[in-house]
């Protein structure tokens, strides 16, 4: 049983690093906008297999259904085409590529030898509703409460940035003068 | 249970429950053209087989032999993509829908559901969340105004529903304490005062009830809240420029998500199969699945009968209903049920 959702993980695993590098790879904005979808789904598959199915039902809900329609109502909107494709240069190429593979088995290294935490085992998180409310109101309740606020003030900038700018009573002069 | 026996017992579940549901599909849309007929002092269909029952059977195979047309302007892979996407997602919530209690054969307990999932009620939003973007996408990939306008009015209008939907579900949760459609549904047996069901709507959900059934209409592109599609506007909204079977697939998807959402209102609010039961033991098995039976057709008579009375919203209208008067209401409907529970 423990082999099969091994295979399940890693199957899902590659599912969501391919859909990160078609992100990158494809020129047209909807086609990535796609592929972060595809990337949600498969981080969502993650969750549940490791026992977090309450984070993974949000994961699918709020990211994949809800922000993602979002992105993808945008494009349409605005109607963005086909981006330009630069060959970029070859530094980039040959020791960006390495540079990043190099950072992010450094990171994994750090993280696993260096910080004292322990692999999960498949399907041990608590993840169960009950839990992940305890963690939310009680010992992360703070924390919670202060992320909250700061989204509603980014709600609030944005809603300022948005609207239109009040008319001075100089334009309305000037508009007279005319 | 061993393990052959269980993938065995899930296959026929599985094509069971796809077989009813298709066909209730079929049978909707001619309940539909039936009942609406009548309302409009006309007949319906009644020329293929008797009262016109086979006529579902007629249109199904006038949509597999007509013309496949793709117009050239396309974008392929997404105008091909999009029916597959909204039809998937439209069948696949009916997997964790409990329709009865376990029945037993040969010593086994066999649920009535093909999958118990202890998060359903996530699971069942999860899907209809992402069934979006076959609306959205088809609007899109057509590449002509209509169709973008249909796709753009679906998307807004799904996501600003979505929350007021969601809302009005957590007042029955926190009822029930549970995730579970089977518990949510087990926490309404009983009476008061020996008549009256136990029902989350008459338990102090009617408010809820309502947010949903408003949410729900939205979310399934009915009238009075069919946008996306208004003829009069836009042709045919994000399906103008499918034909045959690829346009089947819209129609098949939007019947679909209508039987879930009355599956899911039945569960939630009018006790699922929980009803009479009485008689022989043979009888006593199948009346509950008869209950669940009944109620979802109230309620797709319901859906019908509004289709056949309200004129169609103005999309400005649409919008402030949703966000100025729904959102509040099951905000507060969602507080006064915390603190009567806490109480």
């Amino acid at each position: 049983m423990l082999n099969l959702h091994l295979i399940l993980f890693l199957a899902f695993g590659a599912v969501a690093v391919a859909g990160a590098v078609n992100l990158l790879a494809q020129t047209h904005p909807i086609n990535s906008a796609l592929s972060l979808i595809a990337v949600m789904a498969a981080l969502a598959g993650e969750y549940l297999l490791l026992g977090a199915e309450f984070v993974a039902a949000v994961q699918v809900i709020v990211y994949a259904g809800a922000i993602m329609v979002l992105f993808v109502f945008t494009i349409m909107l605005l109607n963005a085409g086909v981006e330009e494709r630069t060959q970029g240069s070859r530094v980039s190429v040959l020791l960006g590529i390495p540079g990043m593979l190099l950072g992010s088995i450094l990171v994994a290294w750090v993280v696993l030898r260096h910080s004292g935490t322990e692999a999960v085992a498949v399907g041990s998180l608590p993840g169960d509703p009950k839990t992940i409310g305890q963690m939310l109101f009680h010992e992360f309740l703070l924390p919670f409460e202060i992320t909250s606020v700061l989204i509603l003030i980014a709600i609030m900038g944005a809603v300022v940035l948005a609207s239109k700018p009040p008319s001075t009573p100089a334009a309305g002069l000037t508009r007279e003068a005319e | 249970m061993p393990i052959w026996l269980y993938l065995l017992a899930s296959v026929i579940k599985s094509a069971v429950v796809l077989g009813v549901l298709l066909t209730a599909v079929a049978y909707t849309v001619w309940l539909e053209r039936k009942v609406v007929g009548r309302m409009q002092n006309r007949w319906g269909p009644t020329r293929v087989g008797p009262f016109g029952l086979l006529q579902p059977a007629a249109d199904g195979i006038k949509f597999l032999f007509k013309e496949d047309l793709t117009p050239p302007h396309v974008y392929k892979p997404l105008y091909i993509a999009a029916p597959m996407i909204a039809v998937i997602f439209a069948l696949t919530s009916i997997a964790v829908i409990p329709f009865g209690n376990a029945i037993t054969i040969g010593g086994y307990s066999i649920p009535l559901q093909v999958t118990d999932v202890n998060t359903g009620l996530l699971l069942i939003l999860g899907i209809t969340s992402i069934g979006v973007y076959g609306v959205a996408l088809a609007g899109w990939s057509s590449n002509n105004k209509y169709s973008l306008l249909g796709g753009l009015r679906a998307s807004a209008q799904m996501v600003s529903y979505e929350i007021s939907l969601g809302l009005s579900l957590v007042g029955v949760l926190i009822m029930s304490g549970s995730f579970s459609l089977r518990d949510i549904v087990m926490a309404q047996q009983g009476h008061f005062w020996g008549f009256i069901p136990r029902w989350n709507i008459f338990h102090g959900q009617f408010i809820g009830f309502f947010c949903y059934l408003m949410a729900a209409y939205a979310e399934t592109n009915r009238i009075p809240f069919d946008l996306p599609e208004a003829e009069t506007e836009l042709v045919a909204g994000y399906h103008t420029e499918y034909s045959a079977m690829k346009f089947a697939m819209f129609f098949m998807a939007e019947y679909a998500n209508m039987i879930t959402v009355a599956c899911l209102a039945t569960l939630l609010f009018f006790g699922g199969w929980n009803g009479p039961i009485f008689g022989p033991p043979i009888l006593q098995a199948l009346l509950p699945v008869f209950w669940f039976a009944a109620k979802i057709f109230a309620f797709l008579f319901l859906y019908i009968w509004v289709r056949g009375t309200l004129p169609r919203f103005r999309y400005d209208q649409l919008m402030a209903f949703g966000w100025k008067f729904l959102l509040p209401l099951s905000l507060m409907n969602l507080i006064a049920t915390a603190i009567a529970v806490a109480w």
